[in-house]
């Protein structure tokens, strides 16, 4: 249907016409690279479905979902407390006193500039050395169990980097918006729950999202200290069976989950920068 | 006090000499990853900044892959993925041959290929920051696609990606730990034996801890020496 709506005489058939594009060399390797991964991910289900195996799935597949689960618990709840103690660490770095500070910057540094698996071994194996002292104060069945050892060394960890994220946010927020606030007369506490923190949170968001998914994918260490997370019924599957495909599906569950939390940190993020749309 | 200096000193009755040896195989294997890291990160930037879709797509895969895999299991995948691999390759020829992979090999492959996603991200950003007049002006003088990117945008790509591939640095120099695991002699292994043996865990996890912390500390210092230095390359156009 031709319809003249421009009054030039030129119907719509007439739009120009799509750009055909050369193949160019970067094209082809493009391509060529595309093709490539294509073809890996078929290799990778052929590989998959040619090794099905109902007996080995029958055996191991409720190993991972409760392995999966530990994973959840341990991240949840050292992201949690994390979050707790990262609140006073964060005050305790930006406070003018440099008794109070330099503590506060010591535990940062320390816990951002060494590696998680090396903290994890000084807090399970270390304190173990010390199990006389530890009896005597009743504390040694808590240190005793590597599943608590571990969200002790994953809270300290990313309380350390969650006060970094806190502080940056908050400092981000303008100075005005403090001003403004006492020249209302709001009391600082209702203006950092009102006005302050909104706002940081927004900035905090991404870094957030991204530390979530860094104790997610850190979290693959505590197989090491023998707790069974998804890594652990993993590697412990592994060895029972020697079965390459076991380490391929806990590459795909991890993979989901992380995929799925970026997506999730995308939408809120979106949601909660509406305003800001134009 | 004095059971614990001889505990650290070098020689037949201290550990001093063993974690020292573990310091330089940590430090070793970060100083190999870089440069693979690095060129792999640099190429994977060079697609995703490119205008066509194909590249751009495959070079995201690659990211979205080895950003969201623990680093640990790609670590597994590609220690026991090859050895699987080149042991039925050789099985092809002999029956009874049996591979060992070097977990020094496999650490570098499986940290390089996570330091290159990482710092494709951060060499993206700094291609973005530089205008298309740069470009332009490259070509407008007769240079060749790749002298522009040679002369013109890599000296200031350097210089904006430094901050970014320092943070990543640190978190590689953190990340040689995890290869401790497949049986690399690094610090948390030497410290770990010693531990072991002496049953002064607490002290010998704490050395390791110190240990990357002056790592840390001094890789800081060397960045601020470069940082310095290219900006004085930068006062003095």
């Amino acid at each position: 249907m031709s319809v003249d709506a421009t009054g030039f005489g030129h119907s719509v058939e007439d739009a120009p016409p799509s750009v055909v594009r050369p193949w160019t060399r970067t094209r082809i390797l493009g391509h060529v690279l595309v093709g490539v991964w294509i073809a890996l991910g078929m290799g990778l289900a052929a590989f998959l479905i040619l090794s099905w195996n109902p007996d080995l799935v029958s055996r191991y597949a409720p190993n991972y979902l409760s392995g999966l689960w530990v994973t959840i618990q341990l991240v949840v709840i050292s992201v949690a407390l994390g979050a707790l103690l990262s609140a006073p660490v964060a005050w305790a770095r930006t406070s003018k006193n440099p008794l109070i500070a330099a503590p506060a910057y010591a535990y940062v540094y320390f816990f951002r500039g060494t590696p998680l698996l090396a903290q994890t071994f000084l807090i399970y194996y270390g304190l173990g050395s010390f199990k006389p002292q530890l009896e005597a104060v009743g504390l040694w069945v808590f240190f005793r169990e590597a599943w608590y050892c571990a969200i002790l060394a994953f809270t300290l960890n990313t309380a350390a980097y969650q006060a970094e994220i806190l502080r940056g946010a908050v400092a981000s927020v303008p100075k005005g918006q403090w001003e403004g606030a006492a020249s209302l007369g709001l009391h600082r506490w209702l203006t950092f729950r009102k006005i302050i923190l909104p706002q940081a949170m927004i900035v905090a968001l991404r870094p957030y999202g991204n530390e979530i998914i860094l104790m997610i994918k850190g979290s693959a260490i505590v197989a090491i200290i023998t707790v069974y997370d998804l890594m652990g019924e993993t590697r412990r599957a592994f060895s029972r069976s020697f079965d390459f495909q076991t380490y391929i599906w806990a590459a795909i569950i991890y993979l989901v989950i992380v995929e799925t939390l970026r997506i999730a940190v995308d939408r809120i993020e979106a949601i909660i920068t509406r305003h800001l749309r134009r | 006090m004095e059971s614990t200096l001889g505990l650290l000193s070098f020689g037949a009755g201290g550990w001093g000499d063993e974690i020292a040896s573990g310091v330089v195989v940590t430090v070793t294997l970060a100083l190999a990853t870089l440069p693979l890291g690095l060129a792999i990160g640099f190429f994977v930037a060079l697609g995703k900044q490119s205008s066509e879709p194909s590249l751009r797509l495959a070079a995201n895969i690659y990211t979205t892959l080895f950003r969201g895999l623990p680093e640990l299991l790609t670590l597994f995948i590609i220690y026991y993925g090859a050895q699987i691999a080149l042991q039925q390759f050789v099985r092809l020829f002999s029956a009874t041959a049996s591979i060992e992979i070097n977990s020094f090999a496999a650490g570098m492959v499986a940290l390089g290929v996570v330091f290159s996603s990482y710092a494709s991200e951060v060499f993206l950003s700094a291609f973005r920051a530089i205008p298309r007049g740069q470009y332009e002006g490259g070509y407008a003088i007769g240079l060749s696609h790749w002298k522009t990117m040679r002369l013109v945008v890599l000296p200031q790509l350097v210089r904006i990606a430094l901050p970014g591939l320092g943070n990543l640095w640190l978190i590689l120099l953190k990340d040689t730990a995890l290869v401790s695991v497949v049986g690399l002699s690094d610090i948390v292994r030497q410290t770990g034996i010693a531990a072991r043996v002496t049953k002064e865990a607490f002290l010998f996890y704490g050395i390791a801890c110190l240990l990357y912390l002056v790592l840390a500390v001094i890789s800081s210092f060397a960045f601020n020496a470069i940082e310095r230095r290219v900006g004085r390359m930068e006062h003095a156009r």
